[in-house]
């Protein structure tokens, strides 16, 4: 029952970042020593769920390893609940962040240290002098990426998902700081860092936005954001029940189902919102490793298989949901293969070609090739992970980025390079590599369903059209990995000192390297055409409420699919050996594909995106915003002044008047009313003088007064009587 | 039964009088605090009574002749003595869950500025801790009293200390004089509306009372409710007052000069409870005694409360003083509050009918007092953070500063946390609260709520580029050389208030918990309208 311990799987390196930060944050080894401790009691851990979801085999699919104890946020008679679940995509994910983290980690202890040499000219090693918080950084990502994939809720997943967010912040803006001591960094590092976490963070925080909101609305419409009754077919149903349209003639599913999406599109680095991600190679390399293979970027493609269920039953009842996603990942692999061909980092070659290859994974989700798309996030995770820790063993071996002051390096670092090879040959989809076969099921779903259409159906324009472009960005992809190989590690070395400088790295680094390699090799037998092993675990159990996915037998489609798709990388790889390996490019020889002229120019400049939306962040650290952020930070000085001047003008206008008020007030109750005061009092005196004289004490006088008052009274009272 | 509220609020207000006959500084200083300490126990214990009793009730409020049953209200510490009889007017106390939480939070609050104030407050020692006490007293009585009357004059009490803390403490730099006249009378001239608006019910209510409890739970039978112009221009009254003092755009622009000038316990004050005494008043008085005005003007003023999120981000953004930024941050995020309001005050009779709209609108009011909750906590603690660094460098210049991330990390790890949470991310107190508020917005003010949502990216864009940028990254300076790192009495200051973001962000329930029974009281009362 090692399911009922699941929790413990994200809270056991969570624990070590907090041990890290409040007590060990002094100590780098027993820092890393923490961290190490706590990823492996966590991958035993997971592998027992793992284990045991396996022995449940598809069964486990129906009756997913569940639980929800916790109560989290109660609100009126409803309470959200959190707990895990993990269905078998969920145990397969279990297998493969702690493993790939495991080998991040332990290849970190030797990386976060850099050689440098004193003023005597001895080399020396020391730590970075972030160590061990770079070691607590690492420990919570994990621990979050761990957190998402066993989330039993939506918002649990949403709450990793967004921690994550801030970790990837932390980690590519590491050396966005620096103390008047720290060498090891410049001051265009700095620079460049500061600008990528910024973009980072604020790009994927776009996508959030439209996640969350299409979590609430799913909230609102569906009641609960439980997986368990998220994937109740029932529950969907009523979905559209009693609610009003958001726009005419549009339904609420489909428009939450792309509001989630643009979750991934933002996480997952899809066009459009792909920008922050070739920057985000400004953090330390096993940063990059974590976030582009094992955690942050494969967290987008978790979320669209969690939410596939929904993408289903908005492509069945209000729109075009899946094909939606499915058109944005194929554009997306295209798009990115494109802009890799015209990179000279040799991390951002790997970056835009994760860019790609997620795509790929979305498209094979959004035509509904689920399975394949599942796997290949799998094999992706490991591949990806030894080219960027082969890329930075590079760099932390010679001290440069750009691949042109490169070449030959695999003499000088065998092992590196022999790993690496074998990263980039999955990468292109070579036989018998795990990439081969992952790759391969998603461009055979493609075909299979586009050109080969079932009885009684016609062919499938769409499907054709996702298919063509994933084979042109599969044969892309061939020719910018095989690129950056004969840069690298092939040819003659184009600086020499560089060259001379190259070494083997120590075996902390260099044994995930081939632990990697060897899970690279193997992966891809757990799901072939002729026993896909895989396919019969996570696809053939009534996936989350939805039929079962049907594997079609080993037949000629299938081989035929198998003979192009070589053929497509085999005709990529010969390109990239005609323009660099025949003739291996010598120092400050130009690129031979600078010959395109204009369209190069393009590639180069990634399409001015960062111009026009994003943020162009420059070699030398400094950077310039694009168009939507000046015209956002003109009307941010809009409403500055607008504040002083006006609202807060009012405010002292309105002060100001009752000043004048006061004053006018003041003088009119010194001269008018006083002076009334005053007058009242004289007149008094005038008449109290003159009536005076009346008292002369002579009674004569009295009685003609009363005679004459007499008279008076008399005569009102005759007038009155005539009237 | 013991009177807890009393105690809790009139207990600083014997400290301030015992302040004032203590010989020297120290012992003032060491007094207060400990002093202020009685009230944040007590305020402790009543509260984990108050969640003890959690639903299902099992008592029976009873109060100033006022008997509500448990299934409507969540009232309890019910105190009642005669006070002008002629006018009905009743010394009534009582707390819920929403006003409990406030009221732990202002004795927190206080307990901590006063330690903070006791290292760097130097001049007029007497003075300063004297009115801090005496503030105490005005916000707690706002938040204890359940009769109009006695809330009026609570709040204000609390006005009085405020100017003077400005006034007197302030940086000379500042203008305090100026901010503290404009603070003083800004809010003095909603407090007059107010009032005009207490009267109003006063007299246009049978039998005539001030008591807010009769108010709410009868409101459908009284004479005001079914008089259009009367209710709306009540509600007026008090809507004015309560906007002025959150602040809701247009009404916002004393804040900065207040928040900017005061001494840093004092804008602590401010920004986490005294802005708090606004939103609990459209909780406690706009939502359950005008649920029809409520609900005629809910869309204009979520209105209003989207401009305050979106504009007030975008205004914080375009500062260059770090004190006025986080000034201008809570206007951003008092928008929230209101919008919660606007949410819960938008459901219609008939939405009323629905339990599903009405979890959503227990969550929007949830959400908002909760919002304030954490607003308190965080921008309690950016204040200080704002102080500590001001008090080392003797600028506020964003500009002039960089690189602190790596020369004082303790300061720097603090202020990413607290900034992080200020900015909403999950997992950390700020998140919570406004995740429920939209939950509910989006259920009842759609469109709102999805161009609300946007004030959430410019939120995080100012806090990481104008704060984290500016403050943590880059070089250090050769000016910044010898700064040095936080020391003790800080940590310890920043530590509770670190502690409970962590707690809210990471298991909110031991707080909503207590918030929901208020939340559904409130609906209840909506519901008869």
């Amino acid at each position: 029952m090692v399911q009922n311990f699941t929790l413990f799987i994200p809270l056991l390196p969570f624990l070590a970042f907090a041990i890290i930060v409040l007590l060990t944050r002094n100590n780098n080894r027993l820092s890393a020593l923490v961290a190490i401790l706590s990823i492996v009691a966590a991958l035993m851990l997971s592998y027992g769920v793992f284990l045991e979801a396996l022995s449940e085999g598809a069964e486990l699919a129906a009756n997913p390893f569940y639980g929800a104890p916790i109560a989290w946020m109660p609100f009126g008679g409803m309470t959200i609940n959190f707990g895990w679940y993990v269905d078998p995509i969920g145990a397969a994910m279990l297998f493969m962040v702690p493993t790939v983290c495991l080998m991040i980690f332990i290849y970190s202890t030797a990386y976060m240290r850099h050689n440098h040499v004193d003023e005597h000219g001895h080399p020396h090693a020391e730590d970075d002098p972030r160590y061990a918080r770079f070691f607590a950084y690492i420990s919570l990502f994990t621990a979050m990426m761990l957190l998402l994939v066993v989330s039993s809720n939506l918002l649990q997943f949403f709450i990793a998902w967004e921690v994550m967010g801030f970790c990837s912040y932390a980690l590519i803006g590491f050396w966005s700081f620096r103390g008047r001591k720290e060498h090891h960094i410049d001051d265009a590092q700095v620079g460049r860092a500061r600008g990528a976490a910024i973009k980072a963070f604020l790009t994927t925080r776009v996508g959030d936005i439209l996640f969350m909101t299409g979590m609430i609305l799913l909230l609102i419409t569906l009641g609960s954001l439980d997986f368990n009754k998220m994937y109740d077919p029932a529950a969907m149903n009523n979905m559209l029940a009693g609610l009003a349209q958001p726009l005419p003639g549009v339904e609420w599913p489909v428009v939450i189902a792309l509001l989630i999406f643009g979750g991934t599109i933002a996480k997952s680095a899809q066009f459009p919102l792909h920008i922050w991600l070739p920057d985000a190679m400004e953090g330390p390399t096993p940063v990059s490793a974590l976030i582009h293979a094992a955690t942050m970027v494969s967290a987008g493609i978790f979320l669209i298989i969690r939410a596939y269920p929904l993408l289903e039953f908005a492509q069945q009842t209000s729109g075009p949901a899946m094909q939606i996603v499915a058109f944005v990942g194929a554009f997306t692999a295209l798009f990115a293969a494109t802009i890799g061909l015209a990179q000279n980092d040799i991390k951002r070659v790997l970056a835009f070609s994760t860019i790609s290859q997620l795509g790929y994974m979305l498209a094979a989700l959004g035509i509904g090739a689920f399975v394949s798309g599942s796997f290949h996030l799998l094999t992706h995770a490991f591949f990806k992970a030894l080219l960027f820790l082969g890329a930075g063993a590079v760099i932390h071996s010679i001290g440069t980025n750009d691949m042109f002051k490169m070449g030959g390096l695999i003499r000088k670092m065998p092992i590196t390079g022999i790993t690496f090879f074998v990263g980039a040959f999955a990468l292109m989809g070579i036989f018998p590599l795990s990439g081969f076969w992952s790759k391969d099921e998603i461009l055979l779903d493609a075909m299979r369903e586009g050109f080969y259409p079932h009885a009684g159906m016609s062919q499938d324009l769409f499907l054709q059209i996702i298919y063509l472009m994933l084979a042109i960005a599969a044969f892309l992809t061939a020719l910018y990995t095989g690129r950056q190989l004969f840069l690298t590690f092939l040819g003659k070395p184009r600086d020499q000192a560089a060259y001379d400088h190259a070494h083997e790295s120590p075996v902390a680094m260099w044994a995930p390297l081939a632990v990697l390699a060897t899970f690279t090799v193997f992966l891809g037998f757990w799901n072939t055409p002729f026993a896909p092993a895989f396919f019969h675990f996570v696809g053939e159990g009534g996936f989350m409420g939805l039929p079962p996915f049907e594997h079609s037998e080993f037949d000629p489609i299938a081989l035929t699919n198998m003979l192009v798709s070589t053929g497509i990388a085999l005709s990529g790889f010969a390109v990239a050996w005609g323009l660099y390996g025949f003739r291996p490019i010598q120092a400050g020889q130009p690129d031979p594909l600078a010959r395109l002229g204009f369209v190069w120019k393009i590639l180069v400049n990634k399409y001015w995106l960062d111009e026009l939306y994003g943020y162009k962040i420059n070699l030398d650290g400094t950077a310039q915003p694009g168009l939507l952020i000046r015209l956002v930070g003109a009307f941010m000085r809009l409403c500055a002044w607008f504040d002083r001047n006006v609202v807060d003008g009012l405010v002292n206008l309105a002060g100001w008047l009752s000043r004048i008020l006061a004053r006018l007030w003041g003088w009119v109750d010194t001269h008018i009313v006083d002076g009334l005061v005053n007058a009242t009092a004289s007149v008094t005196g005038e008449i109290a003088e003159w009536w005076r004289t009346m008292q002369t004490g002579n009674v004569q006088n009295y009685a003609l007064m009363a005679m004459v008052g007499a008279m008076a009274i008399a005569i009102l009272f005759l007038l009155r009587s005539f009237t | 039964m013991i009177p807890y509220l009393s105690l809790i609020t009139f207990i600083p207000l014997l400290g301030a009088i015992i302040i004032l006959f203590l010989p020297n500084d120290k012992a003032i200083k060491q007094f207060a605090i400990a002093w202020s300490i009685i009230p944040l126990v007590l305020a402790t214990v009543a509260w984990a009574t108050l969640s003890s009793w959690a639903p299902p009730y099992n008592f029976v409020y009873n109060a100033c002749g006022v008997t509500i049953d448990s299934a409507s209200a969540g009232y309890t510490f019910g105190e009642c003595a005669p006070w002008i009889s002629t006018l009905g007017i009743q010394y009534h106390l009582g707390a819920d869950g929403l006003s409990m939480p406030l009221i732990w939070l202002t004795t927190l609050l206080t307990t901590l500025g006063l330690f903070y104030s006791a290292k760097v407050i130097q001049n007029r020692v007497k003075e300063f801790f004297a009115l801090f006490l005496l503030l105490e007293v005005g916000m707690l009585g706002v938040f204890v009293s359940l009769d109009l009357f006695l809330f009026y004059v609570f709040w204000e009490i609390g006005l009085v200390p405020m100017y003077f803390l400005i006034g007197i403490w302030g940086h000379d730099t500042d203008r305090p004089q100026y901010a503290a006249i404009k603070f003083f009378m800004y809010t003095l001239a909603g407090s007059v509306f107010m009032l005009l608006g207490i009267i109003a019910l006063y007299l246009y209510s049978s039998p005539n009372t001030f008591d807010m409890t009769l108010l709410a739970a009868n409101q459908a039978n009284m004479p005001f409710s079914k008089d259009v112009l009367i209710s709306s221009l009540a509600f007026l009254g008090f809507f004015l007052a309560f906007s002025i003092k959150m602040p809701l755009f247009p009404f916002h622009t004393w804040l900065p000069d207040a928040h900017t000038a005061a001494p840093t316990a004092g804008s602590v004050i401010l920004a986490g409870i005294l802005l708090k005494l606004g939103g609990y008043g459209f909780f406690r008085i706009l939502l359950p005694i005008f649920p029809q005005v409520s609900q005629q003007w809910a869309f204009w003023i979520g209105v209003l409360a989207v401009i305050s999120i979106v504009y007030g981000a975008l205004v914080a953004m375009a500062q260059t003083d770090f004190k006025r930024l986080v000034a201008y941050s809570s206007v951003n995020h008092m928008g929230f509050v209101i919008l919660g309001f606007a949410a819960a005050a938008a459901l219609t009779a008939e939405q009323m009918q629905n339990p599903h709209y009405i979890n959503n609108g227990a969550s929007a009011i949830n959400g908002a007092v909760l919002a304030m909750f954490s607003h308190g906590v965080i921008t309690g603690g950016l204040f200080f953070l704002v102080g500590m660094l001001y008090e080392r460098t003797h600028t506020r210049e964003l500009a002039l500063f960089g690189g602190f991330g790596s020369q004082i990390p303790v300061y720097g790890a603090l202020l990413l946390l607290t900034s992080f949470a200020s900015l909403g991310l999950p997992g950390l107190a700020g998140f919570v609260g406004e995740f429920m508020v939209m939950n509910g917005a989006y259920s009842t003010l759609t469109l709102l709520a999805f161009i609300a949502v946007w004030g959430i990216v410019f939120t995080a864009a100012y806090f990481l580029w104008k704060i984290i940028q500016k403050i943590l990254l880059g070089n250090v300076s050769e000016q910044w050389a010898k700064l040095p790192d936080l020391k003790g009495y800080e940590i310890l200051t920043l530590a509770p208030l670190a502690v409970l973001m962590f707690a809210i962000g990471l298991f909110p329930n031991w707080i909503l918990d207590t918030i929901n029974t208020a939340s559904i009281a409130i609906l209840e009362y909506m519901k008869r309208m």
